[in-house]
Order: structure tokens, then sequence, then C-alpha cells
């Protein structure tokens, strides 16, 4: 393939990484708080976390996207696309990762939380020190599979103007009248970055063996 | 209800302890005192209370009425005129830091070693320096004789190991009472010595504590005062010669015939 084509192709590579890595970063932090408001007794904080991951497992992130894109504006926050994408990405993984959290911290047994307890550790410094690393730990699988998941769903984001990888394919197939390289090329692309998260997941997971075999 | 006023110099005063479990009531109206610097061991059939008795002197069960007293201080309720208050978060932890639990379960944090088990409330309650924080934590594990494994993860240790560990943390706050519930029971037989021992030494250096154990043995051996619960009561009190002693107490003959039955069969 033309080098000039195939250094398009990486740049916009770049873009597809920066935003899946924002998104579930970010999705991350606001997958915990809602996680966390869901298993809350107070019912005014359950309530309203079980609507926002209703809400953003249930309607496909396309139309969570164009609505972001277009609602903003009319109540006049004006948005570049990119800001859009990744808002919309965060929101959609962060109700993913909030389910999958959920049950992580379920599984954090209850006497090491008591432990903890009699230690003297407030319920925040249990939070961060003790649940948080275990249920982490316990749902680690799925959240690599979650971060797989959403650099897929990051070829959605055209539709607000954001050229990635997935976009800038189509754009080149369509002005270089040679689709199938240009794809083949895309998807390649795309594993690499797979095999990059995987590999990430399973360094993670090593750290994460505390001692296991 | 007129209660018994808390006996003076008490570690820990337990007075009209009632809990239920929805409309189970699992102890009726305990009254109880630690004496401080003396081992007190509660036995009793299974399902007799032992276990909700010592989360409720932790406060890791709420008593549905009642009071517990740590060195005259109310943990977790205090009756006013108008009724039972609940005291504050804080208050509670303060009254609490006084107590260091040991789980059946060992309960260690299995994303910290040995080390980091014992130093964390060291470095996040206590806010000492990493380096202060750690050298108390070695100086624990060297009590208990695990110097040498303070870098292991929990799932690196055998479970006697694990519970020397999990003693290491509770001492290493320096609780005036140590409560323990069946340090012993989720060990392999030959396991249970190493805990014991240990158990041993603290309370000949002075630890006022309360066990719940299936170690009769070590209930007559060690044990200043002993209360035999059934049924949510505590049925008989004293020292070992005076609970132990015969003619027993029907319910505690019955009790001791079923737990050395049980002996018998692990040897047959
Ligand atoms: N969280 C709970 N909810 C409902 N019932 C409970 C709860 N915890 C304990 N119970 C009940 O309270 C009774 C006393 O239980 P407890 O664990 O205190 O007994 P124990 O004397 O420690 O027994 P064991 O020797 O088997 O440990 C039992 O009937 C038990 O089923
Ligand atoms: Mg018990």
């Amino acid at each position: 393939m033309n080098p000039a084509l195939f250094r398009l192709l990486v740049e916009a590579t770049g873009y597809t990484v920066a935003l899946s890595a924002v998104s579930i970063v970010a999705g991350l932090a606001v997958g915990l708080a809602v996680a966390t408001a869901m298993l809350s007794r107070r019912r005014a904080l359950s309530m309203p976390a079980r609507a926002f991951v209703s809400f953003f497992r249930g309607v496909p992130l396309l139309v969570q996207l164009l609505l972001i894109y277009n609602l903003l504006p009319s109540v006049g926050i004006d948005l570049p696309g990119i800001v859009a994408a990744a808002i919309g990405l965060t929101l959609c993984t962060a109700a993913y990762q909030a389910e999958t959290l959920r049950g992580g911290f379920a599984g954090v047994p209850r006497g090491l939380v008591e432990a903890a307890d009699m230690v003297g550790l407030t319920p925040v410094q249990l939070f961060w020190r003790i649940r948080v690393p275990i249920a982490v730990k316990l749902t680690l699988p799925s959240l690599v599979s979650e971060a797989i998941m959403i650099l897929k769903a990051s070829s959605l984001v055209s539709v607000v103007g954001v050229v990635e990888l997935t976009r800038m394919a189509q754009d080149l197939a369509a002005s270089t009248y040679r689709p199938l390289p240009i794809y083949a090329t895309a998807g390649a692309l795309y594993i690499a970055v797979d095999w990059g998260i995987a590999g990430l997941g399973h360094a993670l997971e090593r750290r994460s063996r505390w001692g296991r075999a | 209800m007129t209660t018994a006023a808390a006996t003076v110099g008490a570690a820990l005063s337990v007075r009209g302890l009632v809990k239920r479990f929805g409309d189970h009531e699992v102890l009726s109206g305990i009254d109880l005192d630690v004496p401080a610097g003396a081992v007190t061991c509660l036995v009793g059939p299974s399902g007799s209370g032992k276990s909700t008795l010592l989360r409720c002197m932790a406060f890791l069960e709420e008593a549905s009425a009642g009071t517990v007293l740590v060195g005259g201080e109310p943990l977790g309720f205090v009756d006013t005129p108008e009724g039972r208050r609940r005291l504050p978060a804080a208050r509670i932890r303060a009254v609490r830091s006084g107590i260091g639990m040991v789980f059946q379960q060992f309960n260690l944090w299995p994303h910290m070693t040995a080390l980091g088990n014992v130093a964390a409330a060291l470095r996040v309650v206590r806010r000492l320096e990493r380096a202060e924080a750690e050298a108390r934590a070695m100086a624990q594990l060297r009590t208990v004789g695990l110097e040498g494994r303070a870098g292991h993860y929990p799932s690196q240790l055998s479970g006697g190991q694990q519970q020397r560990v999990a003693i290491a943390r509770a001492l290493a706050l320096e609780p005036r009472l140590m409560l323990f519930d069946e340090p012993t029971s989720s060990l392999d037989p030959e396991l249970t010595g190493e805990v014991l021992n240990v158990m041993r030494r603290l309370a000949a250096d002075g630890m006022t504590m309360v066990v719940v154990s299936h170690e009769i043995g070590f209930a007559a051996s060690v044990g200043q005062q002993v209360a035999f619960l059934d049924g949510g009561r505590i049925l008989l009190r004293g020292t070992p010669q005076e609970v132990f002693r015969k003619p027993r107490h029907p319910r505690l003959d019955q009790f001791l015939d079923t737990y050395l039955d049980r002996g018998a069969a692990m040897l047959v």
C-alpha cells in the first residue's frame, strides 16, 4: 500500500486509541460511582443509578451519540464532535462497567469488610483500600473485554464528525477506489490494538495475582 | 427494666443484652463482665449464641436491647431518658479502637502481604510514616513468629500462619481487649497448636481476652472465667473449676458428651 495512505490510517488509529482510552478510564471512574450508588440503601441514590444503567445499556450507542451531539447545542452548550464522542462513549461504557463492578462489590467477602471495620477504617478508606481493589480484581477479565468492546464501538463516532480509523478507511476507500486493501489494513490495525489491550490486561492480572500461582 | 450496674474495673461489660434476628431471639438478656487482664472463655452448643454475643461486644452486630460498655464507655448505643440513641460513627470507631478481633476465617486482605495487612491500619488510621508503620508491623510479626513471612501474600501462607498474621494485625493497634471467635476451628488439627500457643503467650502477658472456642482444654487451662451459653442465656459462669466440677449441670454434661463424641469420632 501507498505509504502515505498507511500513515493516514495509523494516525486515525491514534484517534481511535486515544478516544477509547479516555472513555474507558473516565468510564471506570463514573462506573465506580454509579455502582456504589446502585448498592446504596438510599433509594434517592440507587434509583437514579439504576435508571442511568438501563438507559445507557438499553439505547443504541449510535442514538446516544446523536442525542448528545444534537441535544447539548440546543441548550446552549456547543461541543466539538470529539468531546461529544468522548462523553457518549464514557457514559455508555460507564453503564456496563457499573453493572460489572456491582457484581464485583457484591463478591467482596463480608469478613474482609468487618476486619477493616474493626481496625478503624472509615467507610471511605474501606471503599478505596479494600472494596475497590478486590472488586476490580474480581471483575478484571470483564473489564478488559469491555475495553475491547469500546474500542470497536468507537467506530460509531464518525456520525458526530470525528474521523477515527473506520471513518478514515471509508474516506480513503471512496477516494482511491481501492476498498479492499484499505479495509484489510484497518482490520489489522484494530487487531493490533486489541492485542495491546489484551496484553495490558494480562499484565494487570499478573500484578493482581497476589501470590496465587 | 432494671440492670445491674457495670462492675468497676471490668474491661468490658454486657448488660441486659438481647439480640433478635427477625422473630428469632438469639440472645435473651445477657449480663457478663470481662475482667481486665484475664481470659474469659465462651463455650456452648452450636447455635447457642456465642458468636452473636462476641459480635455484639465488637458492635459488628447491633443488639436489639441492652448495653455494651468498653472501659466504661458505651459502644454503639447509649441509653437516654428518651430511649436508646445511636452514637456517631466516629465515636463508635473511637470506643472500638480498644478492641482487637480475630475471626474464624482469618479475613486477611488478599491484596496485601502479611506485612501490609499488619501495617495497613497503622498507616491509614494511625497515619504513621511508612517506615515507622512497617517497623512496628514487623515487630508484631516477630511476636507471632512470622517475620520470615512478611512479604508473603495470604494465599501463600498456611491457615495457622494466616491466623497468626491476623492476630498480629489486631495487636498492632495495641488494643486493651482481644476477641477471638473460634480462632482454630477452620485449621487442620496439626496447625491449631501454633495458634493456641500464641494465644497462651498473650494471656500470660496479661492481655484481656474473650475467646469463643470448642477447645475445652484451652478454656479449662487458660481461662480464668468460663461462661456456658445455652439457648441464648448464660447458664453457668465461674472459674473453670466451678463450671466443669462434678456434679455437672445436665446441659453442660450433655454438651461435653457431644463434644467428646465428636472428638472421638475424629479418631476412629
Ligand atoms: N445474621 C443472622 N441472621 C439470622 N440468624 C442468625 C444470624 N446470625 C446468627 N443467627 C442465628 O443465631 C443463632 C446463634 O448463632 P451463633 O452463630 O451466635 O451461634 P454459635 O453459638 O456461635 O454457634 P456455632 O458454635 O455453630 O458457631 C443461630 O440459631 C443462628 O442461626
Ligand atoms: Mg459461632
